[in-house]
């Protein structure tokens, strides 16, 4: 395996890193990413179209539309990309290991081990004939030797640690039994419970209402500081929502049609220089601040091909 | 702006002690309001608070056990459950993808109420159905398209048309942009706002977002477990100006995320 | 793309035939897609042609045959030989297929409709009407379709009538079912909703809105049962209460070949071929149609 020594020499994007933010070796390093999926008519169709970034122990928001690639992103990272779409890259490292042309048995090591993904709903996340403590279990088995009595106390442990506060009942249960936030939470602990070094976090608080959002996204900020140890771990945020990424990210990647359009600091949004960026700024009607009509979006077909 | 229209047309709606019970689980229970001729009203509730089943209830789509919804504003307003209280009252659904019958044109879609209520023949139902597409801004090349061939805010444009292609005074939205992107959301109030300035017409939107509610809204009602919590202006909940707790909870929670300090 | 391909699949269509016309080819790609779709098609194709013309490419009639040469092996004058009358066997297959046909398509027009009705009325409605739509279903789900087929023609008199509506009764109960089913989920849809919403009755809803989306299913469900339905009547014939002789009926055929299928073992081994062909090539055209039909696959 192609164990390349992680530069550390300065790159473009950590310009856009604020300072405070160690520039430790890159966790992961994308460079030209590029998902094709056969048309109807023949021909593949790129959703996303040579998307480049380089992350550390930091967190990243990757922002876009439906249709703009960053989900795609996201699960191309771990290889969950839907069968028969094609992943090409120059670079895709994490840590040193090739992801494009590693054996599967390593790549399904990494996954969940030292790379997991947190999902946008766990009604279709979570397995429902499963209950929820056996499936923080399999995750532990997957990845961690040990006695099935550790392994029961580190699913407590990490169902008490998302602030759940009556693991064992909550072990017992199956996700239809439990509400939306707690079953997101069951998520995430077992997302967590084996120490992974970056996770992605697909949508991760859209399905769940408002009141629960910020609970959750209180339990996803504590753990993604204090995972490992105190080390803390590599986050891509991936949503819609330009304003939760900004309060919750260091840095912000837009996208746009499979394309980053702009990569910013999350303190400097208010100084985006694309157009795309504005407008997503802008367009939402906010509290107190009232404007009729609201601004609109005119997209520019120049947008396509920066 | 958001300001009361008093077009001869307008009518409102009043709802009084609404109680809604589904198989012994009461979803909605005494909930009453007004909505002025030509106000826009805005119940605002997370996911399990009523505020959906309240709109059923108001068009018929959800039983009542208990309660009345009468239109107001004119003589004889036709009752609830009538045909013409129908063309009176229409309703704009959440999902973009779950509102038009997949298997039929936009065409079909738009005819389909005219034929229903005998409205129009032959060239005057074309030209009704060619002006309901421009008012919500879609040319007609979108005539003859069936729904997997429109984009999210395309369909929700078309179920706006559909619902006001029988001239409706009352339009009740269900969630109309929760499912949308926001640049789309922006396209889409800013439709149904000019709509409303343009007919005269009363709306009742229901959302889970409250920038959406209040841009939108004059009035509007907080609801939590079928009960309603406070009912006030959106001035007032710009101000901050709200009395009951969870409607403080809720404002806090729509301001957004705070980082703990590194 | 050539130009016709190009107006039947644009974004745009400018009328009510270009966008039906441009659904129904897109649909045609994706069917043609599936080989083994394809050739399930071209033989059901072949079938209808050589029932359709029968008079003209049998070689010899079908019911009068040359005693002198009776069970005469496969020659090149008789391509599968002759029967224990003398008759030519693939001329019987070939007006055979019209038989065949015969009792599939009726079958399929009697049973169908009526089985999208019950079940679509049963699944709006709910209630008593489901309730008592489906005892009924139950009760006619409930016969064996040899058994009924039997006592039907026991009391009716043998005759390819006769079969063809006793295995129609026994047909339309999964039909039911399917569509049941699907209107079970279509109902709940917001669609429907709005359409209530307008004020249409209950009626129009189910006619105009809920069977067109349930018809794909029962199309599916009825091409696969079609191998059923031929091997049914087979089955009839062969007991002798389907088409009488000297009806060319395939399964009679074989029935009749039976006492000879250790030495002359082309005299059942022809029809029993033909069947097998037949049930085979509607299997893979309902498979293919399913694929092709299935809302899940498509957008």
């Amino acid at each position: 395996m192609a164990c390349a020594m992680p530069s550390t020499r300065r790159r473009r994007s950590d310009k856009f890193r604020p300072e405070g933010v160690e520039v430790s070796e890159p966790l992961l390093t994308v460079e030209d990413l590029r998902v094709a999926y056969p048309a109807r008519e023949g021909g593949m169709t790129e959703v996303v179209r040579g998307v480049g970034f380089t992350l550390g122990r930091e967190r990243l928001g990757i922002v876009g539309e439906s249709g703009s690639g960053k989900s795609q992103t996201g699960r191309a990272i771990l290889g969950l990309t839907a069968p028969g779409g094609v992943v090409t890259a120059k670079t895709l490292r994490f840590d040193g290991i090739d992801l494009l042309s590693c054996p599967p048995k390593q790549r399904r090591a990494l996954r969940g081990g030292r790379i997991a993904m947190v999902l946008q709903d766990p009604k279709f996340s979570l397995d429902p004939v499963m209950r929820i403590g056996a499936q923080i279990e399999e995750t532990l088995r997957a990845h961690a030797p040990i006695s099935a009595r550790e392994r029961r106390e580190r699913t407590l442990q990490a169902l008490a640690d998302t602030g759940i506060e009556d693991p064992a009942r909550v072990a017992a249960l199956y996700p239809h039994e439990v509400s939306g936030g707690m079953g997101q939470r069951a998520m995430i602990a077992m997302m967590l419970v084996a120490g992974p070094e970056l996770l992605i976090a697909d949508e991760p608080t859209s399905a769940l209402d408002v009141t629960v959002q910020l609970q959750v996204l209180g339990v996803l900020d504590r753990l993604v500081r204090e995972g490992r140890g105190g080390k803390g771990m590599g986050l891509i945020f991936v949503s819609h929502d330009l304003r939760l990424v900004s309060s919750f990210c260091d840095r912000v990647l837009v996208m746009y049609a499979g394309r980053v359009v702009e990569e910013i600091a999350a303190t400097e949004l208010h100084r985006a220089q694309h157009p795309y960026t504005r407008g997503l700024l802008n367009c939402l009607p906010q509290l107190g601040a009232p404007q009729h009509p609201l601004p609109t979006l005119d997209r520019r077909p120049e947008w396509l091909n920066p | 702006m958001n300001a009361t229209l008093q077009p001869p047309q307008t009518i409102g709606l009043r709802a009084e002690a609404l109680r809604v019970v589904f198989d012994g689980f009461v979803a909605v229970d005494g909930v009453g309001f007004e909505v002025a001729p030509g106000e826009s009203f805005g119940i605002v509730g997370e996911s399990g608070s009523g505020k959906s089943t309240v709109l059923r209830a108001l068009c018929g789509l959800a039983p009542l056990a208990t309660g009345q919804v009468r239109l107001t504003g004119r003589e004889n307003l036709p009752a609830p459950g009538s045909k013409p209280f129908r063309r009176q009252v229409q309703m704009v659904f959440q999902d973009p993808y779950g509102s038009l019958h997949p298997r039929q044109t936009v065409d079909r879609i738009l005819a389909e109420p005219l034929a229903i209520h005998g409205i129009g023949q032959g060239d005057e139902r074309e030209a009704r159905i060619e002006r309901a597409l421009e008012e919500v801004g879609l040319g007609t090349g979108f005539r003859f398209r069936y729904p997997h061939q429109l984009s999210g805010g395309q369909r929700q444009r078309i179920a706006v048309a559909r619902a006001l292609i029988l001239e409706p005074q009352v339009l009740l939205l269900d969630e109309p942009t929760s499912a949308l992107d926001a640049s789309v959301q922006a396209e889409v109030l800013n439709l149904l706002e000019a709509l409303r300035q343009r007919h005269g017409l009363s709306f009742v939107m229901v959302s889970h977002d409250l920038a959406v509610v209040t841009h939108l809204c004059q009035r509007l009602m907080v609801m939590r477990g079928g009960r309603m919590v406070e009912m006030l202006s959106a001035a007032d909940l710009a101000a901050h100006r709200v009395q009951a707790d969870y409607t403080k909870a809720l404002m806090q929670a729509a301001a957004g995320f705070v980082r703990a300090a590194a | 793309m050539s130009d016709l391909a190009a107006w039947l699949l644009t974004d745009r269509p400018q009328s009510r035939r270009q966008a039906a016309f441009g659904r129904l080819y897109a649909g045609w790609l994706s069917f043609a897609r599936n080989r083994l779709a394809m050739v399930g098609l071209a033989l059901v194709v072949a079938l209808v042609l050589i029932a359709a013309l029968a008079p003209w490419i049998a070689p010899f009639p079908p019911s009068i045959g040359e005693l002198s040469a009776r069970l005469q092996p496969p020659s090149a004058q008789h391509w599968f030989g002759t029967d224990d009358q003398g008759r030519d066997i693939l001329s019987r297959l070939i007006h055979g297929s019209r038989i065949t046909l015969y009792v599939v398509v009726l079958v399929a027009v009697l049973a169908a409709p009526i089985g999208l009705l019950v079940g679509t009325a049963a699944g709006y409605a709910g209630g008593w009407l489901d309730a008592v739509l489906m005892r009924i279903t139950d009760i006619f789900l409930a016969f064996p379709r040899l058994i009924l087929a039997l006592a039907f023609v026991a009391a009716l008199g043998p005759g390819i009538e006769n079969a063809v509506i006793a295995i129609a009764i026994t047909s339309w109960p999964p039909y039911a079912r399917i569509a049941r089913a699907e209107t079970l989920t279509i109902r709940q849809a917001d669609y429907i909703s709005a359409v209530k919403l307008l004020g249409a009755s209950p009626v129009r809803i189910v006619l105009r809105h809920v069977m067109p989306l349930c018809v794909p299913s029962v199309i599916v469900r009825v091409t696969l049962d079609m191998a059923g339905i031929i091997l049914t009547a087979a089955g009839l014939g062969f007991l002798g209460l389907g088409a009488q002789p000297p009806m060319p009926e395939w399964g009679a055929m074989i029935a009749a070949g039976r006492a000879y299928v250790l030495d002359q073992w082309w005299v059942a081994a022809a029809p029993g071929a033909a069947i097998f062909i037949v049930s085979l090539a509607f299997n893979l055209l309902g498979d293919g149609l399913r694929d092709a039909l299935d809302p899940k696959a498509s957008k």
